[in-house]
């Protein structure tokens, strides 16, 4: 401890020194300008002091002091808190009279008990259990949001849904139009990739001319509806999720249920309508943009007169394969919507929450088509389609 | 009696305006060292816009703000960072990041500005959060608080780095008459203690009384500041009608136009 704290000495940052007077009086002094850029001086020098033969009083002499802050405050707080624990008393009339107030609105309102319980991580094993019981429930949320939409979707059957035509036109808008310059720069890159890749395949064994049975097949059967709902995964569903988690937080749903309006009815309904109605039709506009990708490398690069490439397609896609993409799509846009709608209801009521939910949509989204994209694949199989 | 203070804040011809819309104009006042300045008016008057305005939040179409003498408003951006760094604001709705702890919202600008170490950081964050009344709540999240205790952790942080003004958008919105007593004499204290400027904008009579040492009055009819200065002298002497109905929950103006009429 220097004890050399004198006011003469010129001194960059804040110092404090202690000296015991002849009646046993620990006096701090404090020296030279105590600010925050100056990084916090430690008590602990003077704490040790007080802990080794308690001093009958604890006085300041400020005299020395060039301006302060909360450095000041801090380091104060620090020494006169294990005073007042050991019952010395502490003189604070040498302190300015701005540092004694701050000091005693410091202390005013005492530390919550409890409050500052520090969460103790459990145990692997309580770990492993926390997972599944956390996985459960949110299944149980799920399988019981699917069962409240049902029954929306019951009342929208019995004509007694209650929402705005005006939203659910401006939804379609939103998720139809709006998504084409998207939807067609993914499908037409798809389908020219496909013919790519597969041209380079199918010439080796002199067969290039096929690629339009497989540019044709892939996007129509399966790609056009799955990277179309990928897109709309990415660019509505997470909207979906943000404006109903933003809702939440400025109460929107609360006013909807007060007012007697279901949240479902109101919001969920129009935006599973628009994608469902929307995505077949923009699984058929990807489809024909796939063909068309197909075509430009296959007429471009690999030289197969146009007539040749489109006759293929022509007799290789049928109705049925094309029926049966399109009734895809229509589900992956409803999983879509159901995703955004379901993580955009369960939101918390705070930003990070929020950005929780988007997040959330879009996996859960994704997760959901390839789950339907399997089971699709499997049933159609079976069913010889 | 009254001692000419310096000036800390001056307003000089400010106006607003949204594209054609001039919300306010020829705002000039000065806020001088260790007022309380309350900037009142009726709703939809422009008081927080004002504040915005003060902040560098929003431009003036015309007039310049001044910090201690230095012009904000014709400032470079690094500049107005340094002046800022003077200023501590505490929004409605207090602002706080919902994706950070008490310790960590009011920490952020200590850690940003300051050489200090985290620890250390830590340890000021916790000062400034006894200092408003929520030691031990430093691990919480804002959306764990009752509104009382956002506004709280707003101010803690809002004094983080022991800035010599304080702007209040606001204060007692949303809080009981307790809290909102509470909390003005907490800005009573800060004012005394830190020696600080304070700037509040508010229209809530009670606290205007007991804490507003200044004020200006927004006029919403004639679009510019009707009347300054300490508030109770505005409410007994005011030659405005405006004003005085306002600062007396509008039975004073009525009485006049009743008493004018008969």
């Amino acid at each position: 401890m220097l004890a050399d704290g004198g006011s003469e000495r010129l001194v960059e940052r804040g110092e404090a020194s202690a000296s015991r007077s002849a009646d046993g009086t620990l006096v701090i002094r404090l020296a030279g300008p105590w600010h925050l850029q100056g990084g916090l001086p430690s008590p602990e020098g003077l704490q040790q002091e007080l802990h080794g033969q308690p001093p009958s009083r604890v006085a300041f002499d400020a005299t020395a002091l060039r301006g302060w802050d909360s450095s000041l405050v801090n380091f104060l707080v620090h020494v006169v808190e294990p005073c007042q624990e050991r019952g010395v008393p502490v003189d604070q009339e040498g302190l300015p009279s701005g540092v004694r107030r701050l000091i005693a609105l410091a202390e005013a309102v005492p530390e919550r008990k409890g409050a500052r319980a520090k969460a103790v991580p459990p145990p692997i094993l309580d770990r492993i259990g926390l997972v599944w019981i956390r996985g459960i429930e949110s299944l149980t949320a799920i399988l019981s949001f699917l069962g409240d939409v049902t029954r929306a979707l019951g009342q929208l059957v019995r004509g007694r849904a209650r929402y705005r035509s005006v939203d659910l036109l401006l939804l379609i808008q939103q998720a139809g139009a709006e998504a084409l310059p998207i939807v067609t720069l993914i499908s037409f890159l798809v389908g020219s990739i496909f013919a790519f890749v597969g041209a380079v395949q199918l010439q080796k064994f002199g067969a290039g001319v096929y690629v339009a049975d497989l540019v044709g097949i892939a996007m129509v059967r399966e790609m056009g509806a799955v990277m179309t709902g990928i897109v709309l995964a990415g660019r509505t569903g997470a909207a979906y999720a943000a404006q109903l988690g933003t809702m939440k937080v400025t109460q929107e749903t609360d006013a909807l249920t007060t007012m007697g309006l279901s949240p479902l009815e109101f919001l969920v309904l129009p935006r599973m309508i628009a994608l469902g109605l929307m995505m077949p039709l923009l699984c058929l506009y990807a489809d024909g943009v796939g063909i068309m990708g197909g075509a430009a490398v296959a007429v471009g690069m690999l030289h197969i007169p146009p007539v040749t490439y489109f006759g293929r397609i022509e007799s290789s896609v049928d109705l049925t394969m094309l029926s049966g993409g399109v009734f895809k799509a229509a589900v992956y846009g409803v999983l879509v919507a159901f995703s955004g709608c379901l993580r955009g209801l369960q939101s918390g009521a705070s930003a990070s929450a929020v950005g929780d939910a988007a997040t959330s949509a879009v996996v859960t989204s994704i997760v959901l088509i390839i789950t339907a994209c399997g089971i699709f694949a499997v049933t159609f199989y079976i069913l010889g389609i | 009696m009254m001692v000419e203070k310096e000036a800390h804040i001056a307003v000089r011809d400010v106006t607003m305006a949204f594209g054609s819309f001039v919300l306010m104009h020829d705002l000039d006042f000065t806020v001088r060292h260790n007022d309380i300045f309350i900037i009142m008016g009726a709703s939809g008057s422009g008081k927080s816009t004002l504040l915005r305005h003060m902040v560098g939040l929003n431009e003036p179409v015309h007039g310049e703000v001044f910090y201690g003498g230095a012009n904000f408003t014709r400032a470079e951006p690094v500049e107005r960072k340094r002046l800022l760094r003077g200023v501590g604001i505490l929004y409605q709705g207090g602002a706080l990041f919902s994706s950070m702890t008490l310790a960590e919202n009011v920490g952020l600008p200590l850690a940003e500005y300051t050489s200090l170490t985290p620890a250390e950081v830590l340890e000021i964050a916790s000062l400034k959060l006894a200092l408003v009344g929520l030691k031990g709540f430093e691990d919480f999240y804002p959306s764990q608080l009752s509104g009382g205790m956002v506004k709280r952790a707003g101010l803690a942080r809002a004094m983080a780095l022991d800035p010599k003004i304080l702007f209040f958008d606001e204060p007692s919105a949303g809080l009981d008459p307790i809290s909102s007593r509470l909390l003005d004499d907490l800005i009573l204290e800060l004012r005394e203690s830190l020696d600080a400027t304070i700037v509040i904008v508010t229209h809530e009579l009670a606290s205007i009384f007991a804490i507003g040492t200044n004020s200006v009055f927004l006029d919403v009819e004639t679009r510019t500041i009707a009347a300054s200065g300490p508030p109770q002298e505005l409410r007994d002497h005011c030659d405005n009608p405006r004003v005085r109905r306002f600062l007396t929950r509008g039975t004073n103006g009525q009485i006049e136009r009743s008493s004018a009429r008969g």
